[in-house]
């Protein structure tokens, strides 16, 4: 039972022992981050201004894509391999801290936004130096609007004052994120009095507030990232709420203002967005504790941060640097400086992480009608108690090592049995065996073996950086469906039948569509069948990420080409992640676009190999064209499909991309399959990996049951 | 009267395999035409306008990624370019040196665990790479494959070993055994056929399955952002991601990477049409 005890480092007593540890050479200092653009550049300008005041040392910068930085730091740092320092948002810092993964920092001088160092703080102590801040602001159009609207009445008030089709205001309503500033200002949030509790009057007025405005048409449906921007850079969104990186995505010829978010009238409380603080994290493992405090210190110094501040366009914390000339006649900055006073650290406890699904799913709920704000949060709640609940029971490893040793043994002696029975034959295959050895020696290394090690995972629960073995619990709760009504969208039998039936729908489709588009292909008459098939096959060639964001763009209810072509065709738009059935089939779209090439060539592979007199005494025997394809094409395609067919139907039951990009499991996780929820188990349910570990043992385990039903057909080609 | 006699078919026909094929062409087209829009249009914002042709033509964004330099002002989307073709080309080469052997015995010999062997290969595709990151980090720092290019092949290869595996013997399986036999007799070893027979015979089957090894390192980010360490070493998805932030994402540029890292992907494809067509058997065909 691996139990990390919190790794708590007196920095101040290693930094003494490292400094007399100069040896020849420049000492390295790394730095991770996930800047990129102008950012970076200005974390860059500052480092180099520091390394050339230090001339034996030497600081290392890395840009991690932010997706990978959180996996990459936590594989790294216990091995000795990580940074010094990383730059992360502050939410992390609870987890990290009972993980051991990152060191306390000794207080700061003053000078530093109070809000940006408090959101630092984890369980009293001071972990990590504020270095930037980022916050929603109010986004204002000024050739529509000339002020910004002080008080939520004033927003209200501005439908009818703008032209037609313009809307008052566009943000990411769906969002948690994006809702949190009303639920702070109707003075809600996701904590009370007793730990994290979502179901509060405050937060159910919060609700209410925002389905009005959907109700009284203040906002865009389905607003969408990219529609935010859209709607704001065409004129069509008079305000918008958005952060920081909304600047690179306005048109240079908008005329725009920022300003602090409004004020709930009739409360009098400004509403309030998430703060998150970019902090500078001292890794427990770094090698130059004392050098990277030193980096540190530098980073913050007022000259530093006006420099971040103007090139980065950071909204920096450090306090004397907006007295710097270029920032004291900057609105921008100055606004989001402002927006810092209203508002509320996002909770760096490791159980926050735990909050978001449920508060999404309620929004979600509410904003599309759907359900009552109460009844929204009550669910919400017990979604979020069972998240967060704790670990199961220890369970004694003893029986558990010696049913493996048991297993090991059995297995040996079957296997040293089988070798003696057939000895001759195991003479016979070890010339094979040295054919094979090649591929089954890497696989078993690099394939295998990290695997059993994920799969022995399963029976550990995970708990912010504990481990309790608690043996095949996991599996129990999945498999008796313990936790959940059985047609809930959280049993694992739902999900299964999902899988299911997103497996089989989408191999149809994928072999429909190949092999008749082969067929035509195949037709020597065809003229440009060359184009036609170079054509046809480039959904294979870019890289999926981009072409499934793209695809759900295009099922936009309300700006989406599908509905455009919809509504050409005299048809009503349709909602397509509100409904199962809708939300299923844009997945089974997309895939289907990117899963039909290959099927399409293996059919022209295997069409190749067929003669095509067989068909043409078909058809002198009187064959139509359909029962020409039936009765003599198909069977000679059959050997070369099934293979395809198997293999097919294995990557698109793991096909996690495109439900984690297009639907993202809308409506209220009912698409998600298998291999996602795992994902979600492991990543935004509060880490439980040993949980989702269970979750992908089973995934294996049904495909294992697939491809033995698979094998006998197969049998018969492989004999 | 029919397509299949010596007769033209009638116009009717050939009108509605073109509709067809158009209409399947342009379903295609779209999207891929609207990543183009996006990396020609000098914004990062994404477009939600239907048309997928750009009102306004830039090539900022191509430039941006282009001339991303590291710390010293060296040029990296070169470097990274050629860490890209490197890890891929080493992927192919080690998946199917790895792979053919293996492939081969299973069709030509008979020999204890053949069939729980193919199965065993097909089984490791179904591993959900989630619970597999972090032990095969451990694994690769223990191995000092860490940071290292070749680590990261290694790793790309053992995955795209089934594959390659499941095709190759699908397609030697189609290769008559009779010239075998004859070489047999001649006294040539096994080894000798293989080189010098089979797989000279397999082309096709060789390039598609080097294709196949080839997109599986060109477009993976997670493991190469996980077990690379210098801006360096990095390949080209990683610094494709780095335009996806955590609250929002740069299109514009991200969609220029997209192109600039499909280009070479499309020209394998264009250049191996006919192999792609013949060899890509993926274990069938004949028993």
């Amino acid at each position: 039972m691996p139990i990390r005890a919190p790794h708590r480092l007196t920095t101040a007593a290693l930094g003494l022992l490292a400094a007399p540890l100069a040896h020849a050479g420049p000492t390295e200092l790394r730095l991770w981050h996930a800047y990129r653009g102008q950012e970076e550049a200005a974390l860059e300008a500052a480092i180099d201004a520091w390394d050339a005041a230090h001339p034996d040392v030497v600081v290392l910068s890395l840009s991690i894509p932010p997706d990978a930085l959180k996996t990459k730091f936590e594989a790294a740092a216990p091995r000795g391999n990580g940074p010094d320092l990383l730059i992360s948002a502050h939410e992390r810092v609870g987890e990290w801290v009972t993980a051991g993964l990152i060191a306390p920092w000794p207080e700061p001088e003053a000078g530093l936004h109070p809000a940006t160092v408090e959101a630092l703080r984890y369980d009293g102590r001071l972990y990590g130096l504020p270095l930037a801040s980022k916050s929603l602001v109010l986004f204002i159009n000024t050739a529509l609007v000339a002020e910004a609207p002080a008080d939520t009445d004033a927003l209200r008030a501005l439908r009818g004052a703008l032209p037609a089709g313009v809307y008052p205001l566009a943000y990411q309503s769906t969002d948690a994120y994006f809702h949190a500033p009303w639920m702070h200002g109707f003075g809600g949030g996701v904590r009370g009095p007793d730990g994290f509790q979502l179901d509060t009057p405050e937060n159910a007025a919060a609700l209410t507030f925002a389905r009005s405005l959907v109700t009284e048409g203040l906002l865009p449906e389905e607003p969408t990232g990219a529609l935010v921007t859209q709607l704001f850079n065409e004129g069509l969104a008079a305000t918008v709420i958005n952060g920081p990186w909304f600047l690179g995505e306005i048109d240079p010829s908008v005329k725009f203002k920022v300003a602090p978010l409004p004020i709930i009238s009739g409360l009098g409380r400004r509403a309030a967005p998430y703060l998150t603080v970019e902090g500078l994290l001292l890794s427990a493992h770094a090698g130059q504790p004392a050098l990277a405090m030193e980096l540190g210190a530098h980073l913050i110094r007022p000259e530093v941060a006006a420099d971040r501040a103007a090139i980065g366009r950071q909204t920096v914390a450090t306090l004397a640097a907006y007295d710097d000339p270029r920032l004291t006649d900057d609105d921008v900055i100055e606004a989001f400086r402002a927006q810092l006073d209203a508002t509320v650290p996002m909770p760096n406890v490791p159980e926050m992480g735990a909050t978001w699904e449920p508060s999404a799913r309620a929004l979600r709920r509410v904003m599309r009608g759907g359900m009552g704000p109460e009844e929204a949060l009550e669910e919400a709640q017990r979604e979020l108690v069972y998240f967060s609940r704790p670990a199961p029971p220890a369970v004694d490893s003893t029986p558990y090592l010696l049913a493996l040793g048991a297993a090991v043994l059995a297995g040996l002696v079957t296997l040293g049995r089988q070798a003696s029975q057939r000895r001759a034959e195991l003479a016979d295959s070890l010339r094979a065996f040295a054919w094979v050895a090649p591929a089954a020696l890497s696989m078993a290394l690099l394939v295998l073996i990290p695997f059993g090690v994920g799969a022995a995972v399963s029976l550990f629960a995970h708990r912010s950086g504990t481990w309790t073995f608690v043996g095949l619990t996991h599996f129990f709760d999945i498999l008796l469906a313990r936790d959940w009504p059985i047609t809930s969208n959280f049993s694992f039998y739902a999900t299964l039948a999902v899988t299911v039936l997103w497996t089989v729908s989408n191999v149809c489709l994928h072999v429909g569509i190949g092999v008749a588009l082969a067929m035509l292909l195949r037709e020597p008459w065809l003229k440009l069948r060359g184009m036609y098939r170079v054509l046809l096959i480039l959904p294979w060639a870019v890289p999926n990420y981009i072409t499934a964001l793209i695809w759900k763009g295009m099922f936009h209810r309300q700006f989406g080409a599908i509905n455009g072509v919809l509504v050409a065709l005299g048809l009503e738009p349709v909602s397509w992640f509100s409904k199962f059935s809708t939300a299923f089939a844009a997945n089974l779209a997309t895939n289907t676009w990117m899963g039909f090439p290959f099927m399409m060539v293996v059919t022209l592979g295997a069409l190749q190999a067929i003669p095509r007199d067989l068909e043409q005494a078909a058809e002198v025997d009187g064959a139509n064209a359909w029962q020409r394809f039936r009765h003599v094409t198909l069977p000679l395609l059959r050997p070369a499909l099934l293979p395809a067919v198997v293999l097919g139907s294995v990557w698109t039951f793991n096909m996690f991309n495109i439900i984690y990009l297009v639907s993202g499991g809308e409506p209220d996780g009912g698409t998600e399959i298998l291999i996602s929820e795992a994902y979600r188990w492991a990543f935004s349910r509060g880490n439980r990996y040993g949980y989702a570990s269970a979750y992908a043992v089973l995934v294996f385990g049904v495909l294992l049951l697939y491809s033995r039903a698979t094998n006998r057909i197969l049998g018969r080609g492989a004999a | 009267m029919s397509s299949l006699s010596a007769r033209a078919p009638s116009p009717l026909r050939v009108a509605m395999a073109h509709a067809l094929l158009i209409v399947a062409c342009a379903a295609v087209l779209y999207p891929v035409l609207w990543v183009l829009k996006m990396a020609l249009t000098p914004s990062q914002a994404f477009s939600m306008d239907p048309s997928p042709f750009p009102s306004t033509i830039s090539l900022q964004n191509f430039i941006d990624v282009l001339s991303t330099t590291d710390a010293y002002g060296g040029r990296l989307f070169f470097r990274q370019l050629a860490n890209s073709l490197i890890v891929a080309v080493v992927t192919s080469a080690l998946g199917i040196g790895l792979s053919c052997t293996a492939a081969y015995a299973m069709s030509r010999f008979r020999f204890v665990g053949r069939e729980a062997g193919m199965s065993m290969f097909l089984i490791t595709q179904m591993f959900p790479g989630v619970v597999m990151l972090i032990p095969l980090y451990i694994l690769l720092d223990s191995l000092a494959l860490l940071d290292s290019l070749l680590g990261l092949a290694l790793v790309y290869s053992t995955t795209s070993i089934p594959f390659c595996t499941w095709n190759l013997k699908g397609y030697f399986d189609t290769i008559p055994r009779e010239l075998e036999e004859a070489a047999l007799m001649d006294g040539a070893s096994r080894w000798t056929i293989f080189t010098k027979i089979v797989l000279p015979l397999a082309k096709p089957a060789l390039a598609v399955t080097g294709l196949f090894s080839f997109m599986t390192a060109w477009n993976e980010f997670i493991l190469a952002a996980t077990l690379m360490s210098d801006e360096r070493a990095y390949t080209l998805p990683v610094v494709l991601q780095k335009y996806v932030g955590d609250f929002s994402t740069e299109w514009g540029r991200f969609a220029a990477g997209a192109v600039l890292v499909s280009v070479p992907v499309m020209a394998l494809f264009f250049a191996l049409q006919k192999q792609l067509v013949e060899g890509l058997t993926a274990g069938g065909v004949k028993g």
